[in-house]
């Protein structure tokens, strides 16, 4: 809230702004990072995504702990249900060895679901919290504390699922089909020819496409994800700014809030299982020798 | 809206939960589950094993029962047929008791009889010579007389 009274844009504005602190001329500073390019942190992005991934981390590690064959618990046997969830996924679509792909999986499942249901929070509580935290305990201007506090609609944090899913795809096509073979793949296909000349000059058009291909990998699966919860979070920044318009704006943003949020409750697992799916599924054409 | 050094970040977080998911998690979890199929298959085989079981103690059942079953008729055959045998034996034994007492009572009536007869006999000679006497009157000759009694007594 850039002022006491925000206009509508000035709200809006201002709940999609990160927690940021930046490198400047004058060492690392708060929230003024228009300029800092590369050199600035998203805070907010990386407090909830670490603390919801570490909570994964945890609750599946205690279950793991004090896994009983007979009689378990009933948190057990969700995280298990999760596990046959995942592990059926991997076993249908990925046919090699790995041990990792399955935990990747799941990693990747469960951290994205915790992190898309922050948007479930209701938009104004955790800013509106922090805010009030920051002016009586940091003496801050009202209306200069930025939160953020769905990670996923941050692009760099479902860039950053998706390169490391990239970097994965690289290291195992090279690990299975070796140099030659990953090049192979990249230069030789579509398009191929049994006169060596010709093949020569098909070359650079089959790099282009596969380059292409390549690399929409990692960009579609980090703006999916990114453009469906942003666009979501968008939505409930809306709807709450009808809120405020009346009392009949307020009955009716609050319906159309419960709408969007039952709505939503199918676009947060299902991102997440198109997230996972797809990285198996690229993972397993990494790992097709032909 | 800019890539900036967030993305580090998430990609550290992520290769770290996904290693630590790989240490941690992912097998326990997966070999409490396994275990727990191993022991559902194997609970499962053992119900059908002693499904099996029962079936085969049921028609060994119904065997001895059918054996028990033409034993237990032969034993009452057998038992009928001592029974007659018994009957049978008892009427002969009654029968011949029976007769022997019988024998044994005509005997005695015999001997009754001809005991009476000899009496009589001897009564009646008596008489005869009482008789004789009277009419007589006097005694003749007694011994002359003798001769012709006992034969009088032997006609009787």
């Amino acid at each position: 809230m850039a002022s006491e009274n925000p206009t509508s844009v000035e709200y809006i504005k201002h709940h999609l702004q990160n927690w940021k602190v930046c490198k400047t001329d004058e060492g690392w500073v708060w929230n003024q990072c228009q300029d800092a390019g590369f050199w600035s942190i998203n805070v907010d992005s990386v407090i909830f995504s670490f603390l919801l991934g570490a909570m994964f981390c945890f609750a599946f590690w205690r279950v793991a702990k004090n896994a009983k064959v007979e009689n378990p618990g009933r948190w057990q046997s969700f995280v298990e249900m999760t596990f046959e969830f995942v592990d059926k996924s991997v076993k249908d679509t990925f046919h090699g060895k790995n041990p990792l792909i399955a935990p990747l999986a799941l990693t990747i499942f469960v951290w994205i679901v915790l992190m898309n249901f922050m948007d479930l929070v209701p938009v104004d509580l955790l800013p509106w919290a922090a805010d009030k935290i920051n002016v009586l305990a940091f003496g801050a201007e009202p209306g200069h504390t930025y939160l953020k506090i769905v990670p996923t609609t941050d692009v760099n944090v479902t860039f950053g699922l998706s390169l490391g899913v990239f970097f994965l795809l690289l290291f195992y096509s090279i690990k299975v089909k070796g140099v030659g073979g990953f090049v192979g793949e990249l230069t030789l296909h579509p398009f191929s020819s049994s006169n060596k000349l010709v093949q020569i000059i098909l070359i650079p058009v089959n790099l282009l496409m596969e380059l292409v291909g390549l690399l929409a990998k990692p960009i579609s699966l980090g703006l999916r994800l990114f453009g469906n919860l942003y666009a979501g979070e968008l939505l409930f920044i809306l709807i709450a700014v009808l809120t405020s318009a009346g009392i009949g704006g307020f009955i009716g943003g609050g319906i159309a809030y419960m709408i969007w949020a039952i709505f939503h409750l199918l676009v947060i697992p299902l991102q997440a299982f198109i997230f996972m799916m797809l990285t198996i599924v690229y993972l397993s054409m990494a790992h097709e020798d032909h | 809206m800019s890539i900036d050094l967030t993305l580090l970040f998430t990609m550290i977080f992520f290769i770290g939960f996904v290693w630590f998911c790989m240490k941690f998690v992912w097998p326990p979890i997966m070999a409490t589950i396994k275990e727990r199929q191993d022991k559902i298959a194997e609970g499962l085989a053992a119900s059908e094993r002693s499904a099996k079981d029962l079936e085969l103690a049921q028609a060994k059942a119904a065997d001895m029962l059918r054996d028990a079953k033409s034993q237990s008729a032969e034993i009452v055959d057998s038992a009928k047929k001592r029974h007659t045998e018994i009957v049978d034996s008892a009427k002969d034994d009654a029968r011949s008791e029976a007769d022997k007492i019988k024998n044994g009572a005509m005997a005695e009536i015999d001997q009754e009889v001809n005991r009476a007869r000899e009496q009589l006999r001897s009564k009646v000679a008596t008489l005869a010579v009482a008789g004789a006497e009277k009419v007589i009157e006097r005694n003749i000759d007694e011994s002359a007389n003798n001769d012709l009694f006992d034969k009088l007594v032997k006609e009787l």
